[in-house]
Order: structure tokens, then C-alpha cells, then sequence
């Protein structure tokens, strides 16, 4: 069996469905496997749509997504995509050709380094250098992105290992002596941990993505429940636990609630679980949870005391520690903190001033309204983002798509279709800015072509909103590169354009109506350009390295 | 001496390609120093080790400890400071002896410190010493004055005693 075929075998037995990718030189025999080999293959426009693609595939559906380019800019394009996946620990496989053996290191054409390139964004990668490694490494490279802490993982197969012959072996079971990761949270840690819950007045979970990919929502909610502790949500984790149920605290940090951000000020045990204590959801570090003992789960062990010190470590599985902590729940007594974070919510929702023109906050509310919370929300990144965190009212885990720890523009289209294909049950509505929608408008090809059904709500106002809200705030309004009054194109003809549909929204009177009919179109992408008030700000919000209580703005 | 927050870190790694790149990679992202590194392959051929001498506090040694174990190809990380261990570095040291008298005081020297003479020529000795850290410190300061022209360094490795009851 060749090289390719090889491939495409390991492909059907990981359960490959979908392959995000563009062909190649170096490519060309495997692609020529796949034309008919029963796998789809979505031609992405860009190599960066493909791995992005690849990736929301993953965060919406809990499988591995796989990505394919050609070598040389092939790989490169895909390394944006790559990096937004580690840092939020997705399981992706990316395939990359590479030059033929005897090349490799002589500057051959479309020669890149493409292992030396992707080794700090990849939890591990490959160069195959020999058609007897393919069925190991595959089964190793899928086996390793989706396990202990999830991640990408690069093969980069040179062309005449994809045709050299050999004979097929797929392994049953993975054998690496080096990586074995820990699942069950260590007995003595679990009980230290209990013992501190038990004797805890003001506790606060802290759920962040790790939530989301131990798929650990059910858990989560079961122990808050029992225990009445209330559960405060990173931006990773938004869904793990819905926004409308009691205990819910909305999402902390740079752009969190008021009341989320009090509690962290004032709980006194922090469990923080799936998280790693980024600067932006801790702000100005020595100043945060001053008064907590802190918990820490987590699968990675490097993220347990990386950037607080942590009172109980507890290194494993989010779900599985969950259901360590469920079957031997103490008893506790929180009435009191939740009266007090109840007093909180009310006195310091989530909100912005009204006023007559469209509010990019309302185009959220009223999406929200119009899908109860069933659709799945990708986001570019900025205030958009936000927004969307903020003010969708979510119910499921996995339906919000968004690049967290890279915050990487141009993310949420591509991934918003590779999350359509994994959940055609679902409507996928990508909340994008009228930057950041052109950093990857190249995918509407896609979309259009593979009659993709999503939904593009462009909060367009004329500007690079989140960098001009910190130019108003800390640069004397000095508006650096950041407007683009008339500078963008029009919208709806650009969807027209490619032979998607296009639809515009200006005033407020007219929002719930033009959504609903774009909502309703299903014979591929839609365009919804909303011209938003170009200088409203994303409140409320801690200055970068300030402590969570100096919160500014949010205050109707 | 030896600095109080220098550590010398054993690393056993996969013999493969890739793998010394990986390892050095993550210290200078992470941006840890490291003082020297020597490699090589182990009593078994699919092994390789690492002794890696790092400078940090506890918190810097952990974080390095925790994020070396991350790597896929990393089989054990252990820092031998903590250990009872016996430490060693070879040096090979090119010295100016212009005058006679300076050559006949190294060679007393070399004598002392139980180091050997490999190359002799009518401006230079070149001296080969192999010690733990104080050792080679001290010689080298000792040599200062005569003029080093060269010195090459392996970098130190160390090795764990066996515990007094697997003896």
C-alpha cells in the first residue's frame, strides 16, 4: 500500500469525517486518496480558514479536527490557526507535506522548516521520514491531541514517503513511555479540599474552558447544586453552566460582571477548575482573591501554580475530580454569600445607557432572544467578543466558539463553518466586527460553495472598536490607525458578490424583523451588516494590570 | 561555590531527532537560563540524557520541572541538586608559559590539582582537568595569572549515589 493510502487508512480508522484543507505540490498524492476515498473534504480559501475551520469543528463537536496544506506557505498560513488552537488546548491534527526526503535542507522549492516552525505552538509534532512510521505516528498524533491536555498535533509527511510502498499495520493501543497523563485527582488532595469546602462561608467555583473539554458541565452544575456554591465562568468556559441558572456569576475578568469580580474579591475559597489564571481574567495578580484559599483543578500540572499561588493542587480530570467531589459532597451552609451576591446581581447588572440609535449590545440581546439560547455563537476578537460573552444568554457547553488565550481576528468564521459541519442540528451565528470579518472574508467562498448556513452578524462600527476604546481610555482619544470611516467596503455587496446573501440593519425598529428573515434563509451564508453607535465602549472594565475591584464604567 | 539557586537538572529524553530543539526551545521562550547542557546517549541506545545546570528560585525550578515533563519526547526530569549526587566537568585549558619558571610552577599545579598535561609547545600548555565545580573554579582562577588563551568546557554532569541499602 502507498504512503497516502496509509494515511487515509489511519484517517478512517481515527474516524475522520471531515478534512479542512487546500492541496499542493507535495500534497498531490494524498489528495488524490481522498478525492474518492469517502472522506469530505471542505476546500477552504486560505490555509488559515482551514485550520481555524478544523478547529471550531473540534470545539463544537468534542472530536479531533483534522487540517491539511501543502509545504512552504501551505504550513506558514496554517501557523495562526495552529497557535489559537494550543493556547486554548483544542485537539487538532494538521497535515502537512513537505519536500521529498532527498531535498529536505537544500532550500528546495516551497521548502519550509516546518517541524522547527510549529514546535512552541504544537503539544507535539512529527517530520515522517520513512512510510513505515505513517501508522504509528497517526495513531500516537490523534491519540495525543485529544488526551490529557488536548492540543495540536503536527505531521509534516514528505511526497515520496506518500508514495513508497509498505505494508498496512494500523496499532491497536499506543504505547508511549514518556506521556501518560494523570485522570483521577489524588485521594489525600480531594479530601484536603472537601475538608476545606466544608468549613468554607463564601465559596466561588471558578469554571474555565477545561470545563468544556472534559465535558464536565453536567458535574459542574450537579456539584454547585448540591453544595450551593455559586460558579463564576472565564471566558473559555462560558456554557458550562447556563446563564439564567441561579448560581451562575456571568463571566470575570477584564470585561466581567460587577458581581462576578465582587465575589472574587470577597470569596474566601476559590475553586478554580479548568482554569490557568490568565492576566485577564486575574488582573493585577498580587491583588487577586485577597482573601481565598485556592483550589486548583487542572489536567496540566504546568498551569497549577504557574501564576497563583495555589493552596490545594489537585492535577486531573475536571469531570472525573467532580465526581470525586459529588460522591462525598459536606455539607454546607452558603445562604448568607448567596444573599449577598443575590443583592449584588440586582444591584449591579449587566448593562449599557439606551438610546435611540442600535446598540451593538441589543443586536446580541435580540439574537439571544431569537434563538433562546440554542444557537451557537462564534466570535471574531474585540469588542464584538465581548459583547457576545456578555450578553448572549447561553445554555449549552461547546456553543461558544471563540479564540480566548490567542485572541486571534479573522477566527470566527472559518470556525464558525467548521462548527455548522459538526452540528447541522444547530444554527451557528458568527458575531463579528467590521475588522475583523475581513481578516478571513475569503471563507464566504467556502460557505457559499458548500452551502454552509451560517450566520454573520457584523457589529460594524466604522471602526477597530476594541483598540479604539483604549486609545479613548488611556490614549487622549488619539485615534491611532483605528478608524476606517468610509474606508470599508459595503457589505452586502461583498456578500452579493460571492453569491451569498446580504442584509443591512441601521436602526433599532428594524433589528428583531431583518434578523428573523435572515435567520430563516438556509440555502447557505448570510451577511447581516449591522451600523452599530461607532463609539460605544465595552463595560464594564478593569484596566489592563489594574486589581478586579477598580472596575470602570458598566453603571446605567 | 556553587550559587545557591544553581540547580543541575537530569533530563531523560527519547533518542530522536528534534528532541535537543525541543528542550531549548522551551528554555529560551520561557526565557530560563541556562548555564551549561551536555548530551548524550545513555546504557540504553533509545535514551538520551540531558544534564541541563539552570539558574531560578523555587518558583522558576518548578515551572521548569513542570513544563520539561510536558514534552511528549521527556521521560524523567530530575534535579540532582536535591539528591546526594557527584558532579564532574572536564576542562581542557590552553595556558601561556613564556618564561620557564611559569611552566614549572603549572606543572606543580597540575600536580596538585591531580589534573594532566596533554599538549606541551614552547608557548602554550594545554592542561585536562576534570572536577566538580569548586575544583575547576579554583584552577582556572589559579591560571588566570599566567594567561588562559583557551578554555572549552563540557559543561558539568552529575549522577545520583546508589542509597546506602541497594548497596
Amino acid at each position: 500500500m502507498t504512503g497516502a493510502k496509509i494515511i487515509v487508512e489511519c484517517l478512517k480508522r481515527e474516524k475522520v469525517e471531515v478534512i479542512f484543507g487546500y492541496p499542493g505540490g507535495v500534497v498531490l498524492p494524498l489528495c488524490d486518496v481522498l478525492y474518492d476515498s469517502g472522506i469530505r473534504f471542505i476546500l477552504t480559501r486560505h490555509e488559515q480558514g482551514a485550520a481555524h475551520a478544523a478547529d471550531g469543528y473540534a470545539r463544537a463537536s468534542g472530536k479531533t479536527g483534522v487540517c491539511l496544506a501543502t509545504s512552504g506557505p501551505g504550513a506558514t498560513n496554517l501557523v495562526t490557526g495552529i497557535a489559537t488552537a494550543y493556547m486554548d488546548s483544542i485537539p487538532i491534527v494538521a497535515i502537512t507535506g513537505q519536500v521529498a526526503t532527498h531535498l529536505i535542507g537544500n532550500d528546495a522549492f516551497q521548502e519550509v522548516d516546518t517541524t522547527g516552525i510549529t514546535r512552541p505552538i504544537t503539544k507535539h509534532n512529527y517530520l515522517l521520514k520513512s512510510v513505515d512510521q505513517i501508522s504509528r505516528v497517526f495513531k500516537e498524533a490523534f491519540y495525543i491531541a485529544r488526551t490529557g491536555k488536548p492540543g495540536p498535533v503536527l505531521i509534516d509527511i514528505p511526497v515520496d514517503v506518500q508514495k513508497a510502498e509498505t505494508d498496512f499495520n494500523y496499532p491497536e493501543k499506543v504505547e508511549i513511555r514518556s506521556y501518560k497523563p494523570v485522570y483521577n485527582g489524588h485521594p489525600l488532595q480531594i479530601e484536603r479540599a472537601l475538608t476545606l469546602i466544608k468549613n468554607s462561608k463564601k465559596p466561588l467555583i471558578l469554571a474555565g474552558g477545561g470545563v468544556i473539554s472534559s465535558n464536565a458541565s453536567e458535574e459542574l452544575r450537579k456539584f454547585a447544586e448540591k453544595t450551593q456554591i455559586p460558579v463564576a465562568l472565564t471566558m473559555m468556559g462560558l456554557g458550562s453552566i447556563p446563564t439564567e441558572h441561579p448560581l451562575h456569576l456571568g463571566m470575570v475578568g477584564m470585561h466581567g460582571t460587577i458581581y462576578g469580580n465582587n465575589a472574587i474579591m470577597e470569596t474566601d475559597l476559590l475553586i478554580a477548575t479548568g482554569c490557568r489564571f490568565d492576566d485577564r481574567v486575574t488582573g493585577k495578580i498580587s491583588e487577586f482573591a485577597p482573601h481565598a484559599k485556592i483550589v486548583h483543578i487542572d489536567i496540566d500540572p504546568a498551569s497549577i501554580g504557574k501564576n497563583v499561588p495555589v493552596d490545594v493542587p489537585i492535577v486531573g480530570d475536571v469531570k472525573k475530580v467532580f465526581e470525586q467531589f459529588i460522591s462525598n459532597a459536606p455539607k454546607t451552609n452558603t445562604d448568607e454569600w448567596i444573599k449577598k451576591i443575590k443583592d449584588w446581581k440586582e444591584k449591579f447588572p449587566l448593562t449599557y445607557k439606551k438610546s435611540d440609535g442600535l446598540k451593538p449590545q441589543m443586536v446580541i440581546e435580540t439574537i439571544s432572544e431569537l434563538t433562546q439560547g440554542e444557537a451557537i455563537i462564534a466570535t471574531e476578537v474585540g469588542q464584538n467578543q465581548m459583547w457576545a460573552a456578555q450578553y448572549y444568554k447561553f445554555k449549552h457547553p461547546r456553543t461558544f466558539i471563540s479564540s480566548g488565550g490567542l485572541g486571534t481576528m479573522g477566527f470566527g468564521f472559518p470556525a464558525a463553518i467548521g462548527a455548522q459541519i459538526a452540528r447541522k442540528d444547530r444554527m451557528v451565528i458568527d458575531i463579528a466586527g467590521d475588522g475583523s470579518i475581513q481578516m478571513n472574508i475569503q471563507e464566504l467562498s467556502t460557505a457559499v460553495a458548500e452551502k454552509i448556513p451560517v450566520k454573520v452578524v457584523i457589529l460594524n462600527n466604522c471602526h477597530l472598536g476594541m483598540v479604539r476604546q483604549w486609545q479613548e481610555l488611556f490614549y487622549k482619544k488619539r485615534y491611532a490607525f483605528t478608524c476606517l470611516k468610509n474606508k470599508q467596503p459595503d457589505f452586502v455587496k461583498l456578500a452579493e458578490a460571492y453569491g451569498a446573501k446580504g442584509y443591512r440593519i441601521t436602526k433599532k425598529e428594524e433589528l428583531k424583523k431583518i434578523l428573523e428573515k435572515a435567520f430563516a434563509y438556509d440555502d447557505g451564508p448570510v451577511f447581516i451588516d449591522c451600523i452599530v453607535e461607532p463609539e460605544e465602549n465595552v463595560f464594564p472594565m478593569v484596566p489592563a494590570g489594574a486589581s478586579l475591584k477598580e472596575m470602570i464604567g458598566g453603571l446605567a | 561555590m556553587v550559587p545557591k539557586d544553581q540547580h543541575i537538572i537530569s533530563v531523560t529524553v527519547e533518542n530522536r531527532s528534534g528532541v535537543l530543539a525541543r528542550i531549548a526551545g522551551l528554555f529560551s521562550a520561557r526565557g530560563y537560563n541556562i548555564d551549561s547542557l551536555a548530551v548524550a546517549e545513555t546504557e540504553d541506545p533509545t535514551v538520551s540524557r540531558m544534564s541541563i545546570v539552570v539558574r531560578g528560585d523555587e518558583k522558576i525550578l518548578e515551572q521548569i520541572y513542570k513544563q520539561l515533563n510536558k514534552l511528549i519526547d521527556v521521560i524523567k526530569v530530575q534535579d540532582l541538586t536535591a539528591e546526594d549526587h557527584i558532579e564532574r566537568e572536564l576542562v581542557l585549558l590552553k595556558v601561556n608559559t613564556s618564561t620557564s619558571n611559569a611552566r614549572n610552577e603549572i606543572v606543580q599545579l597540575v600536580n596538585i590539582f591531580r589534573a594532566k598535561i596533554v599538549d606541551v609547545c614552547k608557548k602554550s600548555i594545554t592542561i585536562e582537568l576534570v572536577g566538580g565545580k569548586s575544583k575547576v573554579d579554583a584552577m582556572i582562577d589559579l591560571m588566570k595569572s599566567y594567561g588562559i588563551k583557551e578554555i572549552v568546557r563540557t559543561g558539568r554532569i552529575a549522577i545520583c549515589r546508589e542509597n546506602s541499602k541497594e548497596k
